[in-house]
């Protein structure tokens, strides 16, 4: 015992220098993670002309709000910033696509899900191989025959192929599957039916509630990743009408355009559509953390 | 009253083909029959002659050229396109997997804590929620090729280059700054995802691995990798299957209105071919189908490769955790 003490001393020593180096590379990871984000903002507040002589500053400017009404300003580089961005209309019809799509894929995943666990049917088994079959076939290898289909049908310029297709999401349904198996007693169903409720009442007042939890992680993610998309709107949304562009498309246009060289207004622009959802994601972090966890170990 | 349940139990059946009937038809018409909808449109024409049936044609033009000019530039550009896809996936890959690697492998350790090691998550899967459309344009304007973007103007100002590096014309330099993006988008998810499986491993594993004078390597390669190796797998596969859809950072990073070439990966072909005044829906529709070919080999070979219990483990990589 006596011999181990000074090397356990040694032990102990080597275990602190070897946590405060771990803990230094974290914080430069972190920085790393962190600094294109802040650059981004600081710019957003500085000068065009300010920016041009220096690129990089961690001090913000004082320039705003000036850079805010220059976005919106009509005269500003002959209104090429408000024919291609508009803060407002971006929000509002990104939100209505995330929105309807996270509200119909959540509530028709859980519908599904619960269909496949609760009754016993001919096709059962079935339905539940393909749904986990198909999970991996990605939305691009199939855009081509989807965008002429939807062209042929005259859906293009229309949101409803962008919200629709979200009522199938074989990811969710997977997840909600196993959810509904480890946490989901099928006796409640029996009982329920004892007391002579409706099999869909009681998947809206009985089963809904206990999913909640379920229902949480995927609605942020289904959220985040409507929210997110690109390639589907610009795709569908052919014309690219000002009116109708996502969130994604309006900071794609600013990219897009040569002449917009206030890089203020450009760095304003870009910066307004991340900051939300940085904020939005501060406030979950917990959430979200624990649900890609729960999806690793369940998927 | 028990009669009159037992009917009643013959028919429920009916909710659930009711219950599941939505999903099955949003499916199949949003899904399926555009899936099949691609097949048929491999074997049409392109632009105005979308209706005509030209066979194998536009497999043929795709993979192997043809007898036209035209044929030939959209070989080389769709054979070009798979390179790039495969160069941008890899170099991300490797990035992203040591980086996600390390720090799961770190924020697990028990013997050596790390302080904060719930903030450190937080931010690392921060850059995974941002829009990429938003990501492309901040590293576009940090990294642009004019003196006027950040990084050039910080270098020129500190005096260390003379001229503006042009990082985004620059063939090799897109390409790492794209693969640099993707792995800075990625490597917390894949983090978190290691993590996940890692701490579903029993520690009483650990404790005896430590009691038998295990060294970390050691107790990494033959404890934690072979345990690990469903999640890896899980991790490799959805990374490959993502990796062959790369569009929006590729797609965006770029000054003026041409994709740079060096980016153009087999998305933003097939996204090229029918985002057309006349779509050449044919070229676009067979990519397509050579795509969805390669994921499904892609799979089925990673699959087979790692569930055959012979294999040995975990000898190619070389990993390497601090100690």
């Amino acid at each position: 015992m006596a011999v181990s003490y000074a090397s356990n001393d040694r032990y102990k020593k080597n275990v602190a220098a070897h946590s405060i180096v771990r803990l230094i590379i974290c914080i430069i990871v972190t920085i790393i993670c962190l600094l294109p984000i802040y650059i981004l903002i600081v710019n957003a507040t500085r000068k065009s002309g300010d920016i041009i002589s220096n690129g990089v500053s961690l001090i913000p400017g004082t320039n705003l709000i000036q850079n805010f009404k220059n976005l919106h300003d009509e005269t500003i580089q002959n209104g090429s910033y408000t024919r291609a961005y508009n803060l407002l209309i971006g929000y509002r019809n990104s939100l209505i696509i995330a929105v309807c799509s996270t509200v119909l894929t959540v509530f028709f995943s859980a519908l599904t899900a619960y269909g496949l666990v609760v009754y016993d049917f001919k096709l059962k088994k079935f339905a539940t191989t393909f749904i986990l079959a198909m999970m991996m076939i990605p939305m691009q290898v199939v855009s081509t025959g989807f965008l002429q289909f939807m062209v042929k049908i005259g859906l293009q310029d229309n949101y409803l192929p962008l919200i629709l297709p979200s009522i199938a999401a074989p990811a969710v349904v997977f997840f909600m599957l196993q959810y509904m198996r480890s946490s989901f007693p099928l006796d409640i169903v029996e009982a329920a039916r004892i007391d002579g409720c409706g099999e869909f009442r009681t998947f809206m007042q009985i089963a809904l509630p206990i999913f909640q939890p379920a229902f949480a992680v995927q609605a942020i993610f289904a959220f985040v990743a409507s929210w997110n998309n690109y390639y589907n709107p610009s795709m569908l949304l052919v014309s690219g009408k000002l009116e109708q562009r996502t969130m994604p498309m309006m900071v794609a246009a600013i990219l897009g355009n040569d002449k917009l060289t206030d890089y203020g207004v450009n760095y304003l622009a870009v910066a307004l559509s991340i900051v939300p959802v940085v904020i939005i994601y501060l406030c979950l972090s917990k959430f979200i953390i624990r649900g890609v966890t729960l999806g690793a170990v369940k998927g | 009253m028990q009669v009159a349940r037992n009917k009643q139990k013959v028919s429920y059946a009916k909710y659930g083909y009711i219950f599941i009937a939505p999903f099955f038809i949003a499916y199949a018409f949003f899904m399926i029959y555009p899936l099949i909808n691609t097949i048929i449109l491999s074997f049409k024409g392109n632009g105005s002659t979308v209706d005509d049936w030209v066979g194998f044609q536009n497999f043929q033009y795709l993979l192997f050229g043809g007898e036209t000019r035209a044929a030939d530039a959209i070989h080389s550009k769709f054979v070009s396109s798979l390179g790039n896809t495969v160069i941008l996936w890899a170099g991300n890959f490797v990035v992203q997997i040591l980086l996600s690697l390390l720090f799961a492998v770190w924020f697990s350790d028990n013997r050596i804590k790390v302080k904060g090691t719930g903030f450190f998550k937080v931010v690392m899967y921060l850059p995974n929620i941002i829009t990429a459309t938003s990501v492309a344009a901040m590293f576009l304007m940090l990294f642009g090729n004019s003196k006027y973007g950040a990084i050039n103007s910080l270098l020129l100002n500190l005096g260390w280059i003379s001229e503006p590096l042009k990082f985004v014309n620059n063939v090799w330099s897109s390409r790492v700054l794209v693969m640099l993006i993707q792995s800075w988008m990625w490597f917390g998810n894949t983090m978190i995802l290691l993590l996940s499986g890692i701490y579903g491993i029993d520690a009483s594993i650990y404790e005896a691995a430590e009691i038998d004078g295990s060294s970390g390597a050691n107790t990494f390669f033959r404890i934690t990798m072979p345990i690990l190796k469903p999640i890896f797998i899980y991790v490799v596969i959805t990374s490959m299957i993502g990796g062959l859809q790369m569009f929006d950072i590729p797609y965006l990073l770029h000054e003026g209105t041409t994709i740079r070439p060096s980016l153009e990966t087999t998305a933003v072909f097939i996204y090229g071919q029918f985002h057309q005044q006349s779509p050449n829906y044919g070229y676009s529709a067979a990519a397509s189908v050579i795509l969805f070919v390669i994921t499904a080999v892609l799979g089925l070979i990673i699959y087979k490769t790692n569930t055959e219990p012979s294999a040995p483990r975990a000898k190619k990589h070389k990993f390497e955790t601090r100690r």
